[in-house]
C-alpha cells in the first residue's frame, strides 16, 4: 500500500491508520491489554494492522483464542503459525464447565455459545485480568454493531448497556474506567467487508484455506450446508457425507457453520463471489437467526 | 421489488468479466465521511437507505427481512420502508425514532462513504455533535412543504461549530411540491440569509426525493430546471478535509514510543497535518527541543522493514530522528519553523454531554490530542440557545448546552485554534470520579492574561518560615458529614497542638461563611467555589509556615483532591472523620438535620446532597469508638509519631 503516491491516500490506507491509532491508544493506556483471535478472517486482517502498528516491535499484548473445541482443524493449525510469525504469546481458554458437561453443538443448541464463548470469555477475560480486548467486529456486521462505540465499556460483570456509551468524538478516546470495569475495544470498526478482503489481497495476509473452495464431504441439514470435519458429527439417519465443492464465507464452530458451494479457489474469485452473491454475510451463521434483534440481547449480556 | 427502480450500482458487469480490472479501480477510493441532519419526519432515514439500496449495500436476506418489517412496522403501506433499514436499536425501533450515532458504509467506484446518522431533536444535540466531529459533509434535510424550521438552524449552527467546510442543502421531498421550482428558489434565498448570518460562506443547494429516487443518484427528468449535480456525485466530487489538512505545517501528536531494543528508538502517531520527510528539520513541543527527521518506518506485507519517502496529514507513522532527545506521549513532534502555540488559560466552545451540569471550579481531566491534564472551567461567558443562537447569561451548562467558557490547565499544553486545526484544538473532559465523557470542547485562543501575571519572587520564602518556626506545615484537612465532629475534634487537636509549641491556625467551615465565602451559598456549584477559595487561603497559611487545620464538610472527592494537588507532596493530610449518618443525626447539635428532614432546609449533605467519602484517608477517625480528646491524641500520634 506504502507505494502509492502519499498525498491521495486511498480509503484502505485511511483505514489502516485508523486502527492503528487505536490500537496505540490502547496500548498506551490500558495497563493489560489483549487481542482476541477467532482465527477468522477478520482476525486475520485486524493481527495484520497491529503487526504494523508497532513494528519494529512485536505488538504489545498476548493473543487470546477462546476455544469452543469445535472449531474447524484447518483453523487450530493457523492459530499456532500466525501467533508465531507475530512473535506474540498465544493464550488458549476453554471453558471448564463446558468441558466437564460435554456442552456441545449437535446436543445443547444455544447453551453451546453461551457456555464456550460468551462465559468462556468471560472467564477468560477475569482469570488473566484483561482490562482492555480488542475484537475485530465491524459495524456493517449486523444492525446493533452499527451503534457500537469503537471504545466499548463493560461493567465489572461484562455488562453492555446500549443506552450508556460515552460519546465518541474526533479521535479522542476515553480509556478511562475503575478497577474491575474492562474496555471491549473495536479498531476495525469502520471496515466493510470487501474492505477486509481487498486489504487481504493487497497484503498478502495468509487466511485459513477453508475460505476457498475444495471438494469437502458435507450433508445437508436443516437447509445449511455442513462441512464433516471429524468423527465427532453424528450422522442422522438417511445422511451420508457427500463431497461437493464448498467454502466458507465465515468461520466459527464447524457443525454451527453453513459453508455454500463454490469453485472460487483463489482471493479474486472469492471477492468476486462475494460481490456478486445476494446473501448477507452472517446468514451462514446459526446464532442470529433466534430473533431479530438476538445480537444485541447476546451483547448485553457479555457477548463480544 | 417491481415498484422499485433497479439500483445503479448494481453487479457492475466489470465484476463479472474481469475481476482483478474492477478490484483494481476499487484500489483507489478515496473515503469521505459525511452526517445526515434532519429528522425522521424529514425523510432522512429513507434517504439514508436509499443511498444503501442504491449502492447495492443490502443483500437479498437483509431485503427480505425488511419487507416483512415494512408490513409489519413501516409507514409506507405494502411499499418497502427505507427508514426500517437503518433504525438499529431494538428499543428504537418500537418508539421509531432514532436516538444515538450510527454509521453506516456504502460505496462507489469513486469513493467509500461512511454516514453519521444522527437523531434530528434538540435532546439529541450531542449525538449530533458527536457524529459532526469526524464529518467533512453534512447533509442538511429539509421538507419542501416545511420549509426552513427551527431544527434546520440548530443542525446548520451545529454543523457550523464543529468546522464543517462543505453543506449540502437537500431540499427533500420535491414530489409533493409538485417539483416546483419557485418553491426550491424561496427556501434557499431563505437559507442564504441565514447562512450570511451564521458566517457560512458557502452551501450547496440540491432538490430532491429520497422516497422518489429524484436527484439521489443522478438528475431527474422531473426537475429539469435544476442544473447542478444530483447528490451522489455531489459527495464523490467534494474535498476531503485529509487532503485539505496537508497543505498546513506538519504536526504530529505522540502516542506511543517505539523501543523493541537499544538500537531502535521511533515516535509513533498519527500525523494531524501536513507533510513530513525524511531531512525535515522538526521542533518537539512543548521543550522546544530540535532535530532531523531521519527515517519513516513501517511494515511491508513480507513482515521486513520498509522506509517511506515522505508520510501525510491522515497517515499513523513511526518516525525516528537523528538526535536523541526527550520525546514521549504528550509531545508533539511539529515542523521545527512553524510548532503550535502553547499555553494554559483559553476561551473555548464547550458542549456538555453529561446528565450531571457543569461545576465551574471542579477540576476536570482534559484530553486533548494525546495530552492528559487537569482542568477547570470558569462560570461561563454565556450559553448559546442553539434555535436562535442568542447568548444567554448561565451560571452551569446542562446536558446539550452550548457555552463559551474560560478554561484553565494545571500545565502548559500544545494547541491550535479548532477553526484552523481540527486535531491539535479538539478536546474532551472526563470526570475524575464516574470516568465519563463529559463535555466536548473547541479551544480558540489562549488568554494571555496568566502570562501577564507573573509570580512574584520574595526573598522569605516558604522553607524560610517554616524554619522560624521549626516545624513542617501541614494541612490537616477533616471532612465528614455535618455533626460528625470536625470542628471538635479540630478544636481538641489545636489545643493539643498548641502545648506542643506549634504554630497552627483553624479554619472551621461556618466561620468562613461569616466573611470570605459569605457570598456563597450551598449549591453543587457553590460548595466547589467554597471549597475552592479555603484551598487557596489554606495554602498561603502552609507557605507561610503554619500547621492548618480546616474543618469543612467537603462533600465531594473531586474537591479534596483539588486542594491536595495545590499543596507539595505530603503537605495533605485528609482526615476523614467517619460518623453515619444515623449517629450524625441522632446528635444533630445543631438541629440543622431535623429543619432538613422537614424540607426547610434545601441541599443538606446526607439528606438531598450527596457525600463522597473518602477511599483512602490518610487518617480515619472512627468518633462511635473515641471521645474528641482520644481522636485528638490519635492524630498526634499518627503525624509525630508520639
Amino acid at each position: 500500500m506504502s507505494e502509492l503516491p502519499p498525498s491521495r491516500l486511498t480509503h484502505l490506507q485511511r483505514l489502516e491508520a485508523e486502527s492503528i491509532h487505536i490500537m496505540r491508544e490502547i496500548a498506551a493506556q490500558a495497563e493489560k491489554p489483549v487481542m482476541l483471535y477467532s482465527v477468522g478472517k477478520d482476525s486475520a486482517a485486524m493481527l495484520h494492522v497491529a503487526k504494523k502498528a508497532f513494528f519494529p516491535s512485536p505488538p504489545p499484548f498476548p493473543l487470546l483464542h477462546v476455544d469452543t473445541t469445535w472449531k474447524f482443524k484447518a483453523m487450530y493449525d493457523l492459530r499456532e503459525k500466525a501467533a508465531e510469525d507475530a512473535g506474540m504469546e498465544l493464550l488458549v481458554h476453554k471453558n471448564p464447565e463446558a468441558q466437564a458437561q460435554g456442552i456441545n453443538p449437535f446436543d445443547h443448541g444455544g447453551l453451546h455459545t453461551d457456555m464456550w464463548k460468551t462465559e468462556g470469555l468471560k472467564q477468560a477475560l477475569d482469570k488473566y485480568g484483561f482490562d482492555a480486548a480488542f475484537g475485530g467486529a465491524r459495524r456493517d456486521e449486523e444492525k446493533s454493531r452499527a451503534k457500537e462505540r469503537v471504545f466499548s465499556f463493560r461493567s465489572a460483570d461484562h455488562r453492555w448497556d446500549p443506552k450508556n456509551q460515552r460519546p465518541e468524538l474526533w479521535n479522542l478516546y476515553n480509556a478511562k474506567k475503575a478497577k474491575g470495569e474492562s474496555l471491549r475495544v473495536f479498531p476495525m470498526s469502520n471496515w466493510t467487508e470487501l474492505d477486509i478482503w481487498q486489504y487481504i489481497q493487497l497484503e498478502n495476509i495468509e487466511i485459513v484455506p477453508l475460505y476457498f473452495a475444495a471438494p469437502r464431504p458435507t450433508v445437508e441439514r436443516d437447509g445449511m450446508l455442513l462441512m464433516v470435519d471429524d468423527e465427532r458429527f453424528p450422522l442422522r439417519e438417511g445422511e451420508s457425507p457427500e463431497m461437493r465443492s464448498i467454502r466458507f464465507r465465515t468461520l466459527g464452530c464447524y457443525p454451527l457453520t453453513g459453508a455454500v458451494e463454490s469453485e472460487a479457489s483463489n482471493l479474486s474469485q472469492v471477492i468476486q463471489e462475494m460481490l456478486l452473491t445476494t446473501t448477507s454475510e452472517r446468514q451462514g451463521r446459526a446464532i442470529d437467526h433466534d430473533a431479530s434483534a438476538s445480537m444485541e440481547k447476546k451483547k448485553q449480556e457479555g457477548y463480544f | 421489488m417491481s415498484e422499485l427502480t433497479p439500483p445503479i450500482y448494481e453487479t457492475e458487469a466489470l465484476i463479472g468479466e474481469d475481476i482483478d480490472a474492477y478490484l483494481e479501480l476499487h484500489q483507489h477510493k478515496s473515503m469521505l465521511r459525511f452526517i445526515t441532519c434532519g429528522s425522521v419526519d424529514d425523510g432522512k432515514s429513507t434517504l439514508i437507505g436509499r443511498l444503501l439500496y442504491d449502492s447495492k449495500m443490502i443483500f437479498e436476506d437483509q431485503l427480505a427481512s425488511l419487507e416483512a418489517d415494512s408490513k409489519k412496522l413501516g409507514t409506507q403501506g405494502q411499499e418497502i420502508d427505507f427508514a426500517l433499514l437503518v433504525d438499529g436499536l431494538a428499543a428504537e425501533r418500537e418508539q421509531g425514532i432514532t436516538i444515538d450515532v450510527a454509521y453506516r458504509f456504502f460505496a462507489t467506484e469513486k469513493r467509500k462513504f461512511i454516514v453519521a446518522d444522527t437523531p434530528g431533536h434538540e435532546q439529541y444535540t450531542r449525538n449530533m455533535v458527536t457524529g459532526a466531529s469526524t464529518a467533512d459533509l453534512a447533509v442538511i434535510l429539509i421538507d419542501a412543504r416545511q420549509g426552513i424550521l427551527t431544527q434546520t438552524r440548530r443542525h446548520s449552527y451545529l454543523a457550523h461549530l464543529l468546522g464543517i467546510q462543505h453543506i449540502v442543502l437537500a431540499v427533500n421531498k420535491m414530489d409533493l411540491v409538485d417539483y416546483d421550482q419557485d418553491r426550491f428558489d424561496e427556501i434557499v434565498g431563505q437559507y442564504r440569509e441565514f447562512a450570511d448570518d451564521l458566517g457560512m460562506k458557502a452551501f450547496t443547494a440540491i432538490p430532491l426525493s429520497g422516497l422518489a429516487g429524484d436527484n439521489v443518484t443522478q438528475n431527474s427528468d422531473n426537475m429539469p430546471w435544476y442544473q447542478g449535480s444530483a447528490l451522489l456525485p455531489h459527495l464523490e466530487s467534494v474535498e476531503l478535509q485529509q487532503e485539505a489538512a496537508q497543505a498546513a505545517s506538519f504536526a504530529m501528536p505522540v502516542q506511543w514510543v517505539n523501543r523493541p531494543n537499544l538500537d531502535f528508538r521511533g515516535f509513533s502517531g498519527l500525523i494531524a497535518t501536513g507533510r513530513v520527510a525524511p531531512g525535515d528539520a522538526i521542533r518537539v513541543v512543548p521543550s522546544g527541543k530540535t532535530a532531523r527527521v531521519k527515517s519513516i518506518v513501517t511494515m511491508a506485507s513480507d513482515g521486513t522493514l520498509q522506509t517511506l519517502e515522505a508520510a501525510v496529514a491522515g497517515q499513523s507513522v513511526t518516525l525516528t530522528l537523528d538526535t536523541e532527545i526527550d520525546c514521549s506521549r504528550g509531545d508533539i513532534i511539529a515542523a521545527a519553523d512553524n510548532p503550535p502555540a502553547v499555553a494554559d488559560r483559553f476561551e473555548a466552545t464547550l458542549i456538555w454531554m453529561d446528565e450531571q451540569a457543569l461545576l465551574p471550579g471542579r477540576s476536570y481531566e482534559m484530553k486533548i490530542g494525546t495530552q492528559t491534564v487537569a482542568a477547570s472551567v470558569q462560570t461561563p461567558k454565556y450559553q448559546v440557545n442553539v434555535n436562535t443562537m442568542e447568548h444567554l447569561a448561565s451560571k452551569t451548562l446542562e446536558l446539550n448546552a452550548i457555552g463559551v467558557v474560560e478554561i484553565a490547565t494545571t500545565q502548559k499544553i500544545s494547541f491550535a485554534p479548532y477553526a484552523e486545526n481540527r486535531a491539535l484544538g479538539s478536546f474532551v473532559l472526563i470526570d475524575k470520579m464516574s470516568n465519563a465523557t463529559v463535555a466536548a470542547g473547541l479551544l480558540h485562543f489562549s488568554l494571555r492574561r496568566a502570562d501577564n501575571i507573573h509570580w512574584q519572587a520574595t526573598d522569605i520564602d516558604r522553607k524560610a518560615h517554616a524554619q522560624l518556626k521549626n516545624q513542617k506545615p501541614l494541612l490537616l484537612w477533616f471532612t465528614g458529614l455535618s455533626g460528625s465532629g470536625k470542628s471538635t475534634i479540630a478544636n481538641e487537636l489545636e489545643k493539643l497542638l498548641h502545648t506542643m509549641n506549634r504554630h497552627t491556625f483553624l479554619l472551621d467551615g461556618d466561620n468562613v461563611r461569616h466573611g470570605l465565602n459569605k457570598d456563597l451559598g450551598f449549591t453543587d456549584a457553590d460548595r466547589v467555589e467554597n471549597i475552592r477559595r479555603i484551598g487557596e487561603v489554606s495554602k498561603l497559611m502552609v507557605d507561610a509556615g503554619l500547621i492548618v487545620l480546616s474543618a469543612f464538610i467537603s462533600p465531594f472527592r473531586a474537591e479534596r483532591d483539588m486542594v491536595r494537588e495545590m499543596l507539595p507532596e505530603g503537605e495533605f493530610v485528609e482526615i476523614f472523620v467517619d460518623t453515619p449518618l444515623e449517629v450524625a443525626e441522632q446528635r444533630d447539635v445543631k438541629g440543622l438535620y431535623k429543619k432538613a428532614r422537614a424540607g426547610e432546609l434545601k441541599n443538606f449533605t446526607g439528606i438531598d446532597s450527596p457525600y463522597e467519602p473518602p477511599l483512602s484517608p490518610d487518617i480515619r477517625v472512627n468518633t462511635t469508638q473515641m471521645s474528641a480528646q482520644e481522636a485528638a491524641q490519635h492524630i498526634v500520634t499518627h503525624l509525630f509519631g508520639l
